[in-house]
């Protein structure tokens, strides 16, 4: 008898779940996302679910290596992932993005046009600009001395030796030593690529670690004095700590962009693009850009935000800056074999 | 028949979620990216012979210093009353409860340069301690995480000792260091065979910890295997080499454990 009861109430069960699950794809739809972490307002999510009945399934990764293995591995369906721009061109190049249909994108039209055909979407098919910005370094000012800042040096001094934070991607940490060393963030002169690795490894002792968002933690606390990261962030951990500072090293800086694209063979394109219009309106894109801080690619978002952020020369810098920093381009597979390869010797 | 029937599940379940995988790392392992069959993977192991040697040592300082804590433990706590030893015991196991990254972030708050431990520190004047990003951050880290797979086996051993045992080389005149040498000890060896087991084998492949602990500046097996299947390499194919090679080695360990403790049970494997 308890047998049978048992039996029952699985069955139950397993037809409730799978009913329930119908239920919400077919009647309202739903959409996968894939984003950076701490890269949202995500009350902006319950406003698109509310407007369009659309359900969003949200998940976030740490890196863009971390986000392209999850797509090369086949196991993941997502349906709109944010990533920056030189893993866009990677993506492109391997034929795993979706053109976009941009009739379902009309605020596409209050995209920033300074940010349209990109070096990494030449023709712009594939992405829509989501958030931008600048890449620098942030320091402790209790801790560090004024005189030692201004250039990439700083990151190699040995007197705030177990104090700094490295980037934990090899894009961007060997991006930094070529910068210092001052070659362009894509040189594909393997000459180069190892006179930098050589650089880090050098590093390695004053470094306390390779941290992504970690670095969030170890800045605000003071446990560590200087880090490299983005400038968004930096506002972000600026309101917790106030002794935190930021400046823009003068060999020059990495100026990225972060896009919205559809993955190959996404399952609901055209939730995905509803999506990608939604986080283009000028509601969503203030909501996020007050929680993150980043600089926003919207023309009306940007009239909208408060004067003394728009005219912050950081968030949103001038021309004579702009030309001082250097976007990451896609590079062939070779020479991302080459980062690999020097990134394993640097840690082995 | 009946009682075949009741195994299918079980079969099926193996099948399924242990031995297919693991068919799947050895497919993986012998191809290449363009699909191939060839041991490309294997020679291209020689690079990262120092992180093989890194992870094998710092398990088995981390192995070894669990079972010099875990050991004497373990008998205190056989020892207890009844009460206090299901209190105890508790005690071990409370913190497994909780998810093991929550218990590795809390070291990193607690190790931190201005973290818990060091705001103490010189709170009462002595030097800070400045552990965080070191290979002893990550030693610390394995042995709190599987501190309780040591003590726990030993423990269940050695309560399992037939006090009349004891009793009678007591009456045969040994003393209580003889008693401990030449009964308890070799009684509990299964159990200390299967605690090295259970901490070695996860310390060897831990990842997440010498990432939160360590900085990422000192790769282990764990992240390096990680790398493969999350990281800007993305190559499964080396990963499941790696894991293969790994697999292995953990396995005659373990054979030289057993023979090491040969006449004893054998060591209990995960």
């Amino acid at each position: 008898m308890k047998k049978t009861l048992a039996i029952l109430l699985s069955v139950t069960m397993l037809v409730t779940l799978l009913v329930g699950c119908d239920d919400s794809s077919e009647r309202k739809g739903e959409v996968n996302v894939y984003n950076w972490g701490e890269y949202i307002d995500m009350s902006v999510l319950e406003d698109f679910e509310a407007e369009t009945g659309i359900h969003v399934n949200y998940q976030t990764y740490d890196s863009n290596e971390t986000m392209y293995s999850t797509l090369a591995g086949g196991g993941a369906d997502y349906d709109v992932i944010i990533p920056s721009d030189y893993m866009i061109a990677r993506l492109i190049s391997e034929d795993m993005l979706e053109p976009l249909n941009f009739d379902n994108i009309p605020n596409f039209s209050d995209i920033d046009p300074e940010l349209l055909n990109p070096e990494y979407d030449p023709e712009n098919l594939y992405t829509v600009p989501y958030m931008w910005g600048l890449l620098g370094v942030i320091y402790n000012t209790t801790m560090v001395d004024e005189a030692d800042t201004g250039s990439w040096d700083l990151l190699w001094n040995e007197k705030y030796a177990g104090d700094i934070l490295m980037f934990g991607n090899s894009r961007d940490a060997i991006g930094i030593a070529l910068k210092r060393l001052g070659y362009s963030f894509n040189t594909t002169d393997a000459a180069q690529i190892q006179e930098a690795s050589e650089l880090l490894v050098q590093q390695k002792p004053l470094v306390q670690g390779y941290f992504m968002d970690q670095q969030f933690a170890k800045l605000e606390g003071g446990n560590a004095a200087i880090g490299t990261y983005y400038y968004g962030d930096y506002l972000t951990m600026q309101e917790n700590n106030p002794d935190l500072s930021f400046y823009l090293p003068v060999e020059g800086v990495n100026r990225y962009v972060d896009a919205m694209c559809i993955p190959k063979g996404a399952s609901n394109k055209e939730n995905a693009e509803a999506f990608i219009n939604y986080m283009c309106s000028t509601a969503a894109g203030q909501k996020n850009c007050e929680e993150i801080w980043y600089s926003t690619p919207l023309l009306s978002v940007r009239d909208a935000l408060d004067s003394e952020v728009t005219n912050d020369p950081f968030a949103y810098p001038n021309a004579d800056v702009l030309a001082k920093c250097e976007s990451y381009a896609g590079l062939p597979q070779d020479i991302l074999d080459l980062y690999d390869s020097e990134w394993t010797r640097l840690l082995r | 028949m009946k009682s075949k029937a009741i195994g299918v599940p079980y079969v099926v379940w193996m099948a399924l979620f242990v031995v297919a995988p693991l068919v799947m790392v050895v497919v993986y392992a012998f191809t290449t990216r363009d699909g191939g069959a060839s041991i490309a993977n294997f020679a291209e192991m020689g690079e990262y012979l120092g992180v093989f040697g890194r992870s094998f040592l710092l398990a088995a300082v981390a192995t070894v210093i669990c079972l010099l804590i875990g050991y004497p433990l373990a008998y205190c706590l056989a020892r207890l009353r009844p009460s206090l030893r299901r209190a105890a015991n508790m005690l071990i196991m409370l913190p497994m409860w909780m998810n093991f990254l929550l218990r590795t972030y809390s070291w990193v708050f607690l190790l931190e340069r201005n973290g818990f431990l060091n705001s103490l520190l010189s709170a009462v004047g002595l030097p800070k301690l400045d552990i965080i990003g070191t290979p002893a951050a990550v030693i610390l880290g394995m042995v709190y995480n599987f501190l309780p797979f040591m003590v726990l086996p030993i423990f269940s051993v050695i309560e399992k000792i037939d006090p009349k045992v004891i009793e009678a080389a007591q009456d045969l005149g040994a003393n209580n260091f003889k008693v401990f040498s030449r009964v308890t000890l070799p009684l509990s060896l299964p159990g200390v065979l299967s605690g090295i087991t259970m901490t070695f084998i996860p310390s060897v492949s831990t990842f997440a910890i010498s990432q939160l602990l360590g900085g990422g500046k000192y790769l282990l097996l764990g992240d390096l295997i990680e790398m493969q299947f999350l990281g800007a390499a993305y190559n499964p194919h080396l990963g499941s080499a790696i894991s293969l090679v790994m697999m292995v080695i953990v396995l005659v360990c373990m054979a030289v454990m057993n023979r090491f403790g040969e006449g004893e049970e054998e060591a209990v494997v995960l």
